[in-house]
């Protein structure tokens, strides 16, 4: 597989592995994170995978303490480290997915555009419920919001644009639509997707290991619950 | 115990940033100032982590319940001990009883206040940082309000023979800073703060050949609707050559990104993991300190290094900042 490597900035590296949104570029990366996961070194602080990128993020002290020659770019000596350490990747390698359930509640006071999706799309709310709760889908990336996921794979028949003009409160939990993606809102923020309704699942969890629920390279299934079951779920959470 | 008697308009308490959890999409936060707010901690002999309050533009008034050893790095926001000025940059004994209070910000924007010990704060994913937006970290996870207690931890050795030696010569007084401070290569000077030196960002190519001129040949100035999550820019607005498809990818501190009407985001402290638009430059990390003491309104003008001088920048200061820290410790040996 054919790596490329630029900077960002003077203290991150980012691993170039496609340059499309696809199932199997999504792989590379989980390959690749997966391989960083497991490994250990002094100048590692972290990475950021993204749709068709990792990003390391290191120490360029450390790599100066570390390397023998000091003409040597700490830049240049990640990049040599990191593709020595990425030569084996196989396509063949494969990272085991997990399936999350999350429950939703569709009901009316959680889904403020649920009417909008259904009317942009000429179909009744009953039928964008029931795309949207059958569909199959793909947690390409978290990032924007802690535990914010990307998640792909939305049947087109329900695609909706966003909001033109944002909310200022979007209440956590929301489950919303841009375009043909779909995504849950973890904590309240300001946002512009279409609300078509809620989960009671905390999704950004501080005091857990770790804070996300969800990951990158998880499979999705939502699952329509009644109002009375959303309310039963959050008082259990608080028990 | 410190408690605090007025807030001031942002006061929160941060350290380094909280690393590891940006896959997870939680923003790093941490100080704005990480030089400043580490030469704060050397001075009272912490370690460069401990959490320090980071304090915007107006400052806050605090009652120190107990004896400590503080120190007040950054912007200059005035400090005064019991109505009496007191300089920044060096270790200070504040007795107990006393009231540190800040008054009009001279320069920079923002003070970092340490104390020896550090301010005993629970830490969240390894941090002590304070994110507002999702109410975790530092003091309850928000700013600093008007009768809250902070309370400190045990200090090392080293600093309370630095407090020793300061209560003595302090006889009767309320406090008393120490006759050194640190060498005048570290205090910014913020005549020549407008200059900020960047790379060329990933996506430096997707701008027209006017843009890429314009972006160190024109000021930008600082807008008012700058946090710490980023400072917006304006300026001549910079233009991409075609629409180009931009996929998600993660951004650092100090990132320039364009969103599609043209004035600049400067990414800082509390930025979001990743971002969409086409990043443009991004500020040299050895500049990144002077970026974070611009106040709104402020005039800045970019100059154009290469990546590999800014890394050797950084290098060099960074081996300061070490010597600094062996300096300080000779002191006391």
């Amino acid at each position: 597989m054919n790596l490329e490597y630029s900077p960002l900035g003077d203290q991150a590296v980012i691993i170039q592995i496609g340059h499309a949104i696809n199932e199997l570029t999504h792989k590379r990366v989980q390959q690749i994170t997966l391989i960083l996961e497991n490994s250990q070194f002094d100048w590692f602080i972290e990475y950021v995978p993204a749709f068709t990128t990792v990003t390391v993020f290191y120490d360029p002290v450390k790599v100066s303490e570390l390397s023998s020659d000091s003409s040597i770019l700490p830049y240049d000596w990640v990049c040599k480290e990191l593709s020595s350490l990425l030569t084996n990747l196989r396509d063949t390698e494969s990272v085991q997915a997990r399936t999350v359930e999350i429950p939703v509640c569709y009901e009316e006071e959680f889904a403020p555009d649920l009417e909008f999706v259904a009317q942009t799309n000429n179909l009744h709310p009953e039928e964008v419920i029931d795309i949207h709760s059958k569909g199959q889908y793909l947690v390409y990336m978290i990032g924007f919001a802690p535990g914010f996921p990307y998640i792909g794979g939305m049947d087109e028949q329900i695609a909706a644009p966003r909001r033109e003009n944002p909310r200022e409160r979007i209440p956590e939990g929301s489950v919303g639509i841009a375009g043909n993606q779909t995504g849950v809102y973890p904590i309240e923020t300001p946002g512009g997707w279409q609300l078509i309704g809620r989960t009671p699942l905390e999704l950004f969890r501080p005091q857990d290991t770790p804070p996300s629920l969800l990951n990158a390279g998880d499979r999705i299934k939502f699952i329509p619950i009644s109002k009375a079951d959303y309310e039963k779920y959050k008082e259990g959470e608080h028990d | 115990m410190i408690k605090v008697v007025k807030s001031g308009m942002l006061t929160t308490v941060q350290d380094l940033g909280r690393f590891g959890y940006q896959k997870h999409g939680v923003i790093a936060s941490g100080v704005m100032d990480p030089e400043a707010h580490r030469i704060a901690n050397l001075l009272v002999g912490n370690n460069s982590n401990s959490p320090t309050l980071e304090i915007t533009l107006v400052g806050p008034e605090l009652e120190f319940q107990e004896d400590a050893l503080i120190s007040i790095c950054g912007g200059n926001s005035s400090p005064m001990i019991d109505g009496s000025p007191v300089g920044l940059w060096r270790p200070i004994y504040i007795k107990a009883g006393s009231e540190l209070r800040f008054g009009n910000i001279k320069e920079g924007c923002r003070s970092y206040l340490a104390v020896a010990g550090g301010y005993a704060v629970p830490e969240i994913m390894n941090s002590t940082s304070t994110y507002l937006r999702a109410g975790i970290g530092g003091y309850e996870g928000r700013a600093l309000q008007k009768n809250d207690l902070l309370s400190t931890l045990e200090m090392s050795e080293f600093s309370s023979s630095m407090l020793k030696e300061l209560k003595e010569y302090a006889g009767n007084v309320n406090w008393k800073a120490m006759d050194w401070y640190v060498a005048t290569e570290f205090i910014p000077k913020h005549a020549d703060s407008n200059q900020i030196r960047v790379m060329k960002g990933r996506e430096f190519d997707w701008f027209t050949k006017e843009s890429q001129t314009a972006l160190v040949s024109e000021a930008f100035s600082v807008d008012t609707k700058s946090d710490r999550m980023g400072y917006r820019l304006k300026g001549v607005p910079l233009k991409t050559a075609n629409k180009q498809n931009m996929i998600s990818e993660a951004v650092a501190f100090g990132t320039v990104q364009v969103p599609s009407e043209g004035n600049p985001i400067v990414l800082l402290a509390d930025r979001q993991t990743t971002g969409g638009y086409p990043k443009i430059a991004q500020v040299a990390s050895v500049d990144l300190p002077k970026m974070a003491q611009l106040k709104p309104g402020e005039k800045i003008k970019f100059t154009m290094i290469s990546h590999e001088d800014a890394q050797q920048l950084f290098l060099e200061r960074e081996r300061l900042i070490q010597q600094l820290a062996q300096g300080i410790k000779l002191k006391y040996r």
